[in-house]
């Protein structure tokens, strides 16, 4: 029970009768706090998925999910959205920012909605601008900015509500191999000096080498869970 | 949570500044239609209500010849006669008032001034008759009609165009080749429904009109008024029956007179009037309709687009009520400006519209409430309604709609 994450023979189904599809197919995971985990797989594979549910973005069909000690199976939808809010931060692969929006409008938005007077919004918006190495483009909007530059706009929005967990579903996946490392050498980063605790997808064995933990997925399974060889 | 809304909708808004002008517009020309085609369709109504006023009611009109229509014939017929007034105020019980009525074209002369108008020659009955009202002035007395003395009274339009803002009252204008005095002025009555400017008229006492500008004793038409009690049709028929003997009329399919009655020109005007009426309200009812379909569409577009973005924001934290409250709001703001500044084309559209249809300006508060809450209503709903079905997505689904 002292794990940080955890999953319980978590099964999910799409679709029902003959168009039934198992996504997952009773899938056992648990992660501490301060760890670096990638998930891996081929696509199908039900990775995902999983970190769908972990992110409370889905709802598991059967088994039981953990988070922090706290039955996420048996939150209501207001719960899971309170969960998000306070302890959960996304990255995505095509980045997700607000079109014509400004990279401080964009992080600033969780923060509006929890409410943070404005002088605190400029205030943490600054400082995760920083974290990411992108204070002198706070103005700039997405079209106006690379997309390693946009990926990190979408770390830092991630970030400025200081999450529990940061969940990035392939996030180098849309970026060529040196803005890919770069992001990397950021999330690792991260995890290292402020030990947040963060779950990738990814299928580029390269970008999984900077996590400390890989858990190899298989038809709906965890086929392999191991730390990274030589980390 | 309602100000964080606000903030939110109206950043929304002035991101997407080409949408969120699409579908004011949408909502602008759906309001602007309905008012101003009604508006027109008030001031078009008011317009004839007008006419049939001035027409007068209970009043009968006889011309010479078988009356309008094709194939008949309305100028060999013989022209009246005073005796034929005489006889007629004589032998027809339940009149008010009869007058004789003839016209001719004459210049008026106003020191530099001319203008080309119509000179009618009639008595002081035609008042009544006629259903005209003075302004100023006087109609001629028992005396100056027996003598045929030199005075007249004119209508608006020859008074202002040849005296504009001065008074014509004790003025001598020159009719064709004499002088004569100007005793009155009549109320304005406007066009007639043909379109002929009934103001632009010098009426002289009937022997004036005759002895000095037409040179002969012909009178063109009868102008006769009812007592309220008495029944058009009976005293149209003994009217009838009264001329063709005196006219010496055998065969009634060749009778050289007709009689017009201003109830049953009336009737058939207000008739038209009611059709018009009702047409207007069919066509308001399928333009606000049409315009809901198009307000509906630009915003389930809009939604639709928009999917993914309440993906993200759900994703990043906010709560679906959050969401509901954010596009609601939107929805309102756009909706109530694209709906003011609807009302606002449309009074401005409307007034140039029948200014130039030289149609009277109606403002009808009905029809700009209804076409400005209906869109509104529409705007509203569609812009919330689509937005909720995504907001209770599970986020994933919301995120990766495309």
């Amino acid at each position: 029970m002292s794990s940080f994450i955890e999953f319980r023979d978590v099964h999910k189904t799409y679709g029902t009768g003959a168009v039934q599809y198992q996504a997952l197919k009773g899938v056992n995971l648990s992660v501490q706090q301060g760890e670096f985990v990638s998930l891996m797989g081929p696509s199908g594979s039900g990775k995902s998925t999983a970190m769908n549910i972990l992110g409370c973005l889905d709802v598991l069909s059967r088994g039981e999910y953990y988070f922090q000690g706290v039955p996420v199976s048996a939150l209501d939808r207001h719960q899971r959205a309170l969960l998000r809010r306070h302890h959960i931060g996304f990255v995505f692969q095509g980045f997700n920012l607000l079109a014509r929006t400004s990279a401080h409008e964009n992080i600033e938005l969780p923060l509006i909605y929890r409410g943070l007077s404005k002088r605190e919004r400029r205030w943490k918006v600054d400082q995760a601008l920083d974290v990411v190495g992108l204070l002198p483009w706070a103005a700039h909007t997405p079209e106006s900015l690379s997309g390693g530059q946009q990926q990190r706009v979408a770390i830092a929005r991630a970030l400025v509500t200081s999450p529990a967990i940061l969940l990035a579903d392939e996030p180098t996946g849309n970026l060529d191999s040196e803005r890919s490392v770069d992001i990397m050498q950021l999330l690792s980063t991260l995890n290292q000096e402020q030990h947040l605790t963060i779950m990738m997808v990814t299928h580029e064995p390269d970008m999984a080498q900077y996590s400390q933990r890989i858990v190899h997925f298989s038809d709906g399974r965890v086929a392999d869970d191991m730390g990274v060889s030589g980390g | 949570m309602f100000g964080n809304a606000l903030k939110l909708a109206l950043q929304a808004i002035r991101r997407n500044v080409l949408r969120s002008f699409l579908t004011t517009l949408g909502i602008i020309i759906g309001v602007a239609a309905v008012i101003t085609m009604v508006t027109l369709g008030k001031g078009a109504t008011a317009q004839v209500t007008a006419q049939v006023a001035s027409l007068g009611s209970n009043l009968l009109m006889i011309n010479r010849g078988q009356g309008f229509g094709p194939g008949r014939d309305r100028v060999s017929s013989p022209a009246f006669t005073l005796d034929d007034i005489d006889a007629i105020e004589r032998e027809v019980a339940g009149l008010q008032a009869v007058a004789p009525m003839s016209s001719s074209n004459a210049t008026l002369v106003m020191g530099n001034n001319s203008w080309n108008s119509t000179v009618r020659g009639s008595s002081d009955a035609l008042l009544v008759a006629g259903n005209w009202q003075l302004d100023q002035g006087r109609i001629f007395t028992a005396d100056e009609q027996a003598s045929g003395a030199a005075v007249c009274v004119i209508g608006q339009t020859v008074s202002r165009q040849l005296f504009a803002e001065l008074s014509p009252l004790q003025q001598s204008l020159r009719v064709g080749r004499f002088h004569c005095e100007i005793i009155g002025v009549f109320k304005g009555k406007g066009q007639t429904t043909f379109g002929q400017d009934q103001d632009d008229i010098v009426l002289l006492p009937w022997l004036t009109f005759s002895q000095r500008l037409a040179g002969h004793r012909e009178v063109q038409q009868i102008y006769i008024s009812l007592l309220d009690y008495v029944d058009a049709e009976s005293v149209k028929q003994r009217i009838t029956t009264l001329l063709r003997i005196r006219r010496h009329v055998s065969n009634p399919a060749q009778q050289n007179f007709s009689i017009m009655d201003t109830a049953e020109l009336a009737d058939t005007l207000t008739n038209t009037t009611r059709t018009m009426t009702h047409l207007l309200a069919a066509v308001a009812g399928v333009s606000l309709l049409v315009g809901g379909i198009g307000i509906m569409n630009i915003m389930l577009v809009s939604v639709t687009e928009r999917t993914r973005e309440i993906g993200t924001r759900l994703a990043v934290g906010a709560l679906e009520r959050e969401v509901l409250w954010q596009f609601l709001v939107e929805a309102v703001v756009l909706s109530s400006l694209g709906g003011l500044m609807g009302v606002l084309l449309a009074i401005a559209l409307s007034f140039g519209l029948s200014w130039w249809m030289s149609i009277p300006y109606v403002f009808d508060a009905g029809i700009t409430l209804t076409a400005f809450a209906f869109s509104a209503l529409v705007g509203v709903v569609f812009g919330y309604f689509p937005a909720r079905r995504a907001a209770r997505m599970n986020p994933i689904d919301a995120l990766r709609s495309q």
